[in-house]
């Protein structure tokens, strides 16, 4: 038994904070309201504290299998943990490729092992990603994949996109699109831009996202799939979704922390921490994206992590690969840049980490309330810290972030009844 | 404190004072090149490394003889008998050099800014001889090298960078040399070849080569990879030869005595014809020659060099 | 010059400079039995006004011009290696071929002789002079090579604290030779 008391409940579908005491049992929860005293319970004062449903980062790289010296299943939950996550979407683009159903049941026994984070599989559109033949959809739902991305490469071929659309649409799975016109991308390594210019580094324009941000609108009018666009990064793919979604469009919508809080003038120094795909915009686009969060155009805030190893990061910036760890920044980092600055009241910044990505994965989530399933993220917006790599569960180190002072941070995560990350 | 930094890796942010003390240093370097002795005992017992990621004879024999003549011992490793093709990181070859004892290593990498993470990981002063479509310090430095010295000063001349601009490191390098020492850029080039924001540089860009020729004091042709031609940048060698090729009926719309320069080597034909190439007018040749001149003043500036007066 | 130097004596005066530089002139014409072949380098920064001194005194006296040259020796220091930061390169211009030449060299104070050991390398990698001679205004001992002075403007004995500065106008606006206490810039 637990008794987390005097905490600020947030409430996401309401938009609202309560104060009130929460009391655990059997992993799920079975009381709430004010002064709630168990004998025997465990009691965890969280005064001055907000209380939220568990976190969801729908977009996260486990690396397992293939590339377990960048991140494993189990290192990646604990990073979760750490980071306020109960539970996370993993992207299929791992060695094989989660393009099958045994691969995500691997998946799910290695986070079983592991015992902390919900995961939740993705699995691929096409097999092996190669944007050719679209992957077998339904055994990998019944493996428990809950959505289904080529995430790391886009589906180039329009008419395999159109089909997989169709056969998604026909299994009531979401499609989550990385958009990127790879002949527009032509191998550029950053936002092509006056800092592209001045280091001398292939740029990629806005256009490449946006063009295929516009197909695949126009796909998901065709088919009728739910479709969801994956860190969107400029001015004009905000307008496109606002478009259409005033239309009507099933089209949903996430940005990532560092897409809302930096632009490519970190590249500066070449500094590979900072090479990420989409890359990171200008200042206008970071705007864009701030302001389509604040008027629920977005509707995801999800990391992307992708850790890498420091070898691999410490190379020339085109050699080195694309790609960031996020999951121990991410709650942090909204709390200082959206929430501090006015953008997103807390409640919203939990939806937009909660129900919202649940929503759209077909998983569960909701308020906070008796019977419901105790996956708990509890969060002190008033704890300040500098973001220190070395101290990261995740085995990647590569994040611009390091030494950014953060205000807003994740201090108690319990999945299950059972706290898993604790600072409290 | 040294006047210059550890690195020579770009012109970009270099103050005019560091730009003058090289040019200037450069032209008593260029003194010893007339010499029947072209040697100068100065880094006796220095070594220098020229690893070359990318195939240059030009700017590695610049290199090697500023070098020599300074009595430095230069080492040549070249990409293809270099590890990188091993699949070594730059940072280990960066420790491999540092054991070895190198005073300077001069990098040519097909990477932009990887001069910058060798400097990062080695004591020795590091020369960045071009890096991508970054920059080209030393091809920059003796463009104002050879402008100074026919034109007598760099400040208020127009000076018109023609050709590929976004995949030249020269360009770059010019961009930031002629505009810190007081000379207006003009750029020109075919639009898919102009890098984006490049304007924000203070230069101002044209797609009529004519209009960027007009009253300019220094024309320099840029190099024209044809392997762009498959990228799909420019349709084709005849119609790049007649928008953005220099001829003499181009070069009659610059100023009088307008210097023609190129960084070489030539597409002859096409970014430049064979009369203006040999013509009066080009100080082609007269680049390859301040090019030793000014490497000698960084290899001499980047060891020590430069302080002030010593008397006695 | 070091600008917080104590001064304790001056050794020469307007007077005494002009003296002993008209002195030398006559001791090198002599010497050489005219001035045949004959051609003067100074060394920077104080030998150049003082080889161009010299060589008016040589035309005033026998009415023949001299040519004239300017040597710079930074890049054959031997103590580059040493020093934090190398000294700023100036142009070396010797505009007459020096094989066959006699040379003199000249400049103002004489020290340890690496200056002029220096120097001697640098004439000769411009050609192979006949014979090389050296000129100074000041020779204050403490040599570490076996090099001698020629020609001397004034034998003054120094300790190392000491330092011997020679003011010319063409360089510093006052004409004096005097010697200072303090830091020793060599």
């Amino acid at each position: 038994m637990l008794l987390i008391k005097g905490g600020a409940v947030a409430d996401p579908v309401e938009g609202s904070l309560t104060v009130s005491d929460i009391l655990l049992e059997n992993g799920v929860i079975v009381e709430m309201g004010r002064g709630i005293k168990r004998p025997g319970a465990e009691v965890i004062d969280a005064s001055g504290k907000l209380v939220a449903p568990g976190l969801l980062d729908m977009h996260v790289h486990l690396r397992e299998p293939g590339f377990e010296a960048k991140e494993t299943v189990a290192t990646g939950c604990r990073a979760a943990v750490r980071g306020g996550f109960t539970a996370l979407a993993c992207m299929p683009n791992t060695n094989p490729v989660a393009d099958n159903g045994p691969i995500v049941r691997y998946i799910l026994e290695k986070a079983r092992e592991a015992g902390l984070a919900r995961v939740y599989p993705v699995g691929a559109i096409t097999k092996g990603s190669m944007g050719k033949e679209i992957s077998e959809m339904a055994e990998m739902q019944d493996a428990g994949a809950v959505a289904l991305s080529d995430d790391g490469r886009p589906v180039t071929d329009s008419g395999v996109m159109r089909r997989a659309m169709q056969y998604a649409a026909m299994l009531g799975l979401t499609v989550i699109s990385h958009c990127e016109d790879p002949g527009l991308a032509a191998g550029g390594v950053m936002n092509e831009g006056f800092t592209s210019t001045r280091l001398g580094l292939k740029g990629i324009p806005g256009a490449a996202e946006e063009v295929m941000v516009a197909r695949d609108i126009i796909l998901a009018e065709l088919t009728g799939c739910r479709l969801h666009i994956a860190h969107v990064s400029t001015a004009g793919s905000v307008r496109l979704i606002r478009e259409a979604k005033s239309r009507g469009v099933p089209v949903t919508a996430e940005v990532t922390p560092h897409h809302f809080t930096l632009t490519d003038k970190e590249a500066e120094g070449y500094d590979t921490s900072a090479k990420v795909n989409p890359p990171l915009r200008g200042e206008a686009d970071v705007a864009a994206l701030r302001e389509g969060i604040a008027d629920g155009t977005i509707d995801v805030i999800a990391t992307d992590h992708a850790p890498h190893t420091p070898e691999e990061k410490d190379s020339e910036y085109d050699r080195a690969p694309f790609g960031m760890v996020g999951l121990e920044t991410a709650v942090g980092l909204v709390w200082t840049e959206l929430v501090a600055t006015g953008i997103l009241s807390p409640a919203r910044a939990v939806a937009m980490m909660s129900i919202n990505p649940a929503a759209i994965l077909g998983v569960e989530s909701g308020p906070l309330a008796p019977g419901r399933t105790a996956d708990i993220t509890v969060i002190d917006p008033e704890l300040e810290e500098k973001v220190d790599p070395a101290n990261f569960c995740s085995k990647g180190r590569n994040t611009p972030f390091a030494k950014r002072v953060l205000k807003g941070l994740p201090v108690l995560t319990i999945v299950g009844g059972k706290p898993v990350y604790r600072k409290l | 404190m040294p006047i210059l930094k550890k690195d020579m890796l770009g012109l970009e942010g270099l103050q005019g004072d560091k730009i003058s003390l090289i040019l200037d240093t450069a032209a008593s370097m260029k003194e010893i090149l007339g010499r029947q002795i072209k040697k100068v005992p100065t880094l006796r017992g220095k070594t220098v490394v020229n690893m070359f990621y990318e195939p240059s004879t030009r700017t590695r024999t610049s290199f090697e003889l500023a070098s020599k003549y300074l009595s430095a011992d230069a080492v040549n490793i070249s990409a293809s008998t270099s590890s990188a093709v091993k699949g070594e990181s730059l940072g280990d070859t960066a420790a491999t050099i540092a054991a070895l004892g190198a005073d300077v290593v001069v990098l040519r990498h097909p990477m932009a800014g990887a001069p910058l993470l060798l400097a990062r990981s080695v004591k020795c002063a590091v020369i960045n001889a071009g890096d991508g479509a970054h920059e080209h310090p030393s091809q920059g430095l003796l463009d104002l090298f050879t402008v100074r010295e026919k034109k007598g000063r760099i400040e208020g001349l127009q000076v018109a960078v023609v050709g590929d601009v976004l995949h030249s490191r020269v360009a770059r390098s010019d961009i930031w040399g002629f505009t810190q020492m007081g000379a207006s850029v003009r750029l020109c080039g075919p639009s898919t070849m102009m890098p984006a924001e490049i304007e924000q540089t203070g230069a101002i860009c044209f797609t009529r080569m004519e209009e960027a020729l007009e009253g300019a004091d220094v024309v320099i042709m840029l190099r024209i990879q044809m392997e762009r031609q498959q990228q799909g940048l420019f349709p084709g060698v005849r119609e790049y030869a007649r928008l953005f090729g220099l001829n003499h009926k181009k070069l009659a719309l610059a100023a009088p005595q307008a210097l023609v320069m190129h960084p070489g080597p030539i597409n002859r034909g096409v970014e430049i014809s064979h009369e203006v190439a040999d013509g009066v007018q080009s100080v082609i040749n007269e680049q390859v020659t301040n090019g030793v001149a000014v490497r000698m003043a960084l290899l001499y500036l980047l060891t020590g060099g430069g302080m002030s007066d010593v008397a006695h | 010059m070091p600008g917080d130097y104590k001064q304790k004596a001056v050794i020469l005066d307007r007077e005494g400079i002009r003296r002993a530089l008209t002195r030398i002139a006559h001791e090198i014409i002599e010497r050489n039995k005219g001035t045949e072949n004959l051609a003067l380098i100074g060394i920077r920064n104080r030998g150049v006004p003082l080889a161009a001194r010299l060589a008016a005194r040589i035309l005033q006296i026998e009415g023949k011009e001299v040519p004239v040259g300017t040597l710079d020796i930074t890049l054959y220091r031997d103590d580059l290696s040493t020093l934090a930061n190398q000294p700023l390169v100036r142009q070396t211009e010797v505009h007459f071929p020096v094989a066959g030449k006699t040379i003199v060299l000249v400049d103002d104070v004489m020290f340890t002789g690496r200056t002029i050991r220096a120097a001697l390398d640098a004439v000769i990698d411009l050609g192979r002079p006949r014979l090389i001679q050296l000129a100074v205004l000041v020779d204050r001992g403490h040599r570490e090579l076996p090099i001698r002075s020629d020609y001397v403007g004034k034998n003054v004995p120094t300790s190392k604290k000491e330092n011997v500065s020679v003011l010319l106008d063409e360089t510093d606006g006052d004409e004096k030779v005097v010697i200072t206490e303090g830091e020793n810039f060599y």
